[in-house]
């Protein structure tokens, strides 16, 4: 009897230890929402949307748009032959963590993936990315400006990306700041800039701008627009870099914006958190440098509400030679197929196909979200002629991004941005600190990625 | 867990055959049949333990010896990660950063969780219960609520710093207030939990002691630190062996707060952070292996020396 209790006993924890074990291994199998494999029409589920036909055959996406519910809601109405399953794993660098990890797992991936247009080198040299060019983006290519293709084409006609969104920088301002420091129109070069910055401080007034460490991408593209060239690669010769971060123009930017910060004209928060936003509402900064999606994003933080509203208006980007005006961009963003991607082919078809339908694009140009890319709407007079409503009913396409945009030539990204932002951030830190000038800075960047550079096994020319 | 899957797989041919089963009652002794029940129960356990720690921890080694660059293939490079994670600056300023941090931080938890404990085990007042369960409330919040807690109330805009000190208040996370604005976060979140330790080890001392110390004309004080200090010794060696590592491996409360720290807190802050950046930022998965192994051999000598010591001095105590 005391035998077969024992026998029995150790039966129900044999078979408990099986079944905890079949538990990890079911645990292990499943990526959680990622790509399904195998299957005819693999059922996606755990998506953030609803199926309009579910008997479709579904693809897996990542995407953070504000708007991006409505998008795929839009998409699947319209797409009986394919339905997105559609996931927000975070904003830029939260995202990026989750694709590089998936790739390194060589799994977890979604089908289609949103990314900036500057990360699209970093995994394409990875084999992440799925070279639209064969799955029929020439026939999207029209669409959009020789710059915007540039920026998600590789060498040889490969393309990586389908273009969204852009975001052209400009100025924008407080009217109310501007207005009680007698600064009667806005400072159209970077001399008159840091002329206006020292007048407000001087009568004891606001922080005239801010210089944010996490946001090293718009330093990059400040120090572009006065005609630095960090990177020079090309997918054709994967291997090869050229890094150029102490040049004369990438010093001059640092160093601008370090005696700004010296003389405290402009402040050191890092932007996005609720410190600065709460800073921006309150009054605390005259001006926001930044791209033309920020409208939508601090609408969406609550600017532009209650004591901050009717306030904003926009100028274009200040210049250093106003003879000689130059355009920048910061950020927006294209979609992508993943090497992971069960069917390529109509994971081609989401990539080229989301938010390109004409009722998504107003949506997201009305509320500011985006800045498309998608000449149908550039051009159109509806875009053109739209009264802002963060502006104060400014013009702002028109008079500002409209021509930022077409001005605008593309840049050449490399596949170290994300270790790159990471040492500006540093740097810009250190600035901000007041632990080192503009040029020590750029010094200690250019050394830091030549190493970086060469231990990835890249041959480095300078 | 080869056992378990025997101990499995016999069950048809029991249940098919008594015969078979009569056969094996007679070749196999009843000890080895025990020893086979053993290792049934410990299954659950053993299962866990190989997939969730020795497997991860043997998978970091391998991937440790090898080296993987964006633009080459993975290759062989043995020990070449270790080099150079022991010459790299990051990780050795991390590194110093910590044990820096554990020689400012333990001394001051311990000193706090005792006396809090020795209060607590001499007062008897309606007021001590209340008081033992507000001091170890902050341990049941989970680090990363309280580290974001922390990071509002730290906030230069809406913390209460702001309100008493104004415009000119003391920012505990800039670069030179960031090691103590990390300290006061994590003593407040485990000193009560050191202090529930010491705790109990008091109310395990026979009372007996106090009533001949007083006879013998011992004070309180005298009472606490010659009698009750020394017997709850164990249990703050446990306590320091505790802290020691944990700070060593500090991971939570910085990374939590990297956002709000305006640039304070750097990806190389602690060598953790430094090496979760390298695989989840950087894609440098084998080097992150190396550094973690590191961080483990780091962490194995401190360790050591510590106990070590506490060994050979263990005697004053007592």
């Amino acid at each position: 009897m005391k035998g077969n209790t024992v026998k029995k006993k150790a039966l129900v924890a044999a078979i408990s230890a099986i079944a905890l074990a079949g538990l990890l291994a079911a645990c292990s199998s499943n990526g959680g929402g990622g790509s399904a494999s195998g299957g005819t029409s693999p059922k996606l589920t755990g998506c953030s949307n609803k199926y309009v036909y579910p008997n479709a055959p579904q693809v897996s996406v990542w995407g953070w748009y504000p708007n991006m519910k409505l998008v795929v809601d839009n998409f699947n109405k319209l797409h009986k032959d394919v339905q997105i399953c559609w996931n927000n794993v975070g904003q830029g660098a939260a995202e990026y963590t989750k694709v590089q990890t998936g790739i390194s797992a060589k799994k977890g991936l979604p089908d289609v993936v949103m990314l900036e247009a500057d990360h699209l080198a970093t995994y394409e040299i990875q084999g992440a990315l799925v070279d639209l060019s064969k799955y029929g983006a020439d026939k999207v290519k029209s669409n959009f400006s020789a710059g915007a293709w540039n920026d998600v084409s590789g060498a040889n006609g490969t393309v990586y990306g389908a273009p969204i969104d852009g975001g052209p920088i400009a100025l924008i301002y407080r009217t109310d700041v501007f207005k009680k420091y007698g600064i009667t129109t806005p400072p159209t070069t970077w001399a008159e800039y840091a002329a206006d910055a020292a007048k407000v401080k001087a009568a004891g007034g606001p922080l005239f701008g801010d210089f944010g460490g996490n946001v090293p991408a718009l330093t990059m593209a400040l120090q572009i627009q006065k005609g630095a060239v960090p990177f020079t690669y090309s997918s054709a010769k994967p291997t090869n870099i050229k890094i150029d971060l102490d040049d004369q123009n990438s010093v001059d930017v640092l160093n601008y914006w370090a005696d700004l910060v010296k003389n405290k004209e402009v402040g050191t928060a890092d932007q996005f958190t609720t410190d600065y936003i709460s800073g921006v509402v309150g009054g605390k900064y005259a001006t926001y440098v930044s791209a033309a999606w920020a409208p939508g994003y601090l609408t969406g933080a609550g600017v532009g509400k209650g004591a901050s509203s009717g306030v904003w208006a926009v100028a274009p980007i200040p210049q250093w030679n106003s003879s000689d005006p130059v355009q920048t961009n910061w950020g927006g963003s294209a979609f992508s197929v993943t090497s992971q991607a069960t069917d390529k082919k109509l994971a081609a078809e989401v990539a080229l196909g989301i938010y390109a339908d004409p009722a998504s694009l107003k949506d997201g140009w009305t509320k500011q979200i985006i800045f498309p890319l998608n000449q149908s709407i550039l051009k159109s007079a509806a875009f053109a002629n739209n009264k802002s409503t963060f502006f104060s009913g400014q013009t702002a396409n028109k008079d500002v991004y409209i021509p930022a945009e077409n001005a605008y030539k593309g840049i050449n990204y490399s596949p170290l941005t994300v270790y790159y932002y990471a040492q500006l951030q540093a740097e810009s830190t250190k600035i901000n600190q007041g632990k080192e000038t503009g040029t020590q800075a750029a010094a200690n960047l250019q050394a830091n990625l030549t190493k970086y550079a060469k231990s990835q096994g890249f041959t480095v020319t300078q | 867990m080869a056992n378990a899957d025997a101990t499995l797989a016999r069950k048809p041919v029991r249940n098919s055959s008594d015969q078979a089963r009569e056969r094996r009652k007679k070749t196999k002794s009843r000890e080895q049949r025990r020893g086979r029940v053993g290792w049934a129960f410990i299954a659950p356990f053993a299962i866990v333990f190989l997939i969730f720690l020795i497997a991860p921890l043997a998978y970091a080694f391998y991937l440790s010896l090898f080296t993987k660059g964006l633009a080459t293939g993975s290759v062989f490079s043995g020990l070449e990660n270790y080099v150079t994670a022991f010459t790299d600056p990051v990780f050795l300023g991390g590194v110093w950063f910590v044990i820096h941090f554990a020689l400012v931080l333990i001394p001051v938890q311990m000193i706090i969780s005792l006396a809090v404990a020795l209060v607590l085990d001499a007062v008897v007042t309606q007021f001590t219960r209340f008081a033992r369960l507000m001091i170890f409330l902050p341990y049941a919040v989970p680090a990363v609520i309280g580290a974001l807690m922390w990071g509002f109330l730290y906030s230069p805009t809406f913390g209460p710093l702001q309100q008493i000190f104004g415009a000119g208040a003391p920012f505990p996370l800039s670069p030179d207030n960031v090691f103590y604005g990390l300290l006061n976060v994590v003593t407040w979140q485990w000193a009560g939990y050191y202090m529930i330790i010491i705790y109990a080890a008091l109310r395990g001392i026979d009372p007996t002691l106090y009533e001949a110390a007083k006879l013998d004309g011992a004070n309180s004080w005298q009472v606490a630190f010659r009698i009750k200090v020394p017997l709850v010794a164990s249990a703050l060696v446990l306590i320091l062996v505790f802290a020691l590592i944990g700070t060593l491996q500090f991971f939570t409360e910085p990374q939590i707060l990297t956002l709000v720290s305006n640039g304070s807190i750097t990806p190389g802050f602690t060598p953790n952070i430094y090496a979760f950046n390298q695989a989840f930022q950087y894609s440098n998965f084998n080097y992150a292996s190396a550094l973690s192994f590191s961080l483990g051999i780091v962490v194995f000598i401190a360790v050591y020396i510590f106990l070590f010591l506490t060994r050979k001095r263990g005697s004053f105590l007592s």
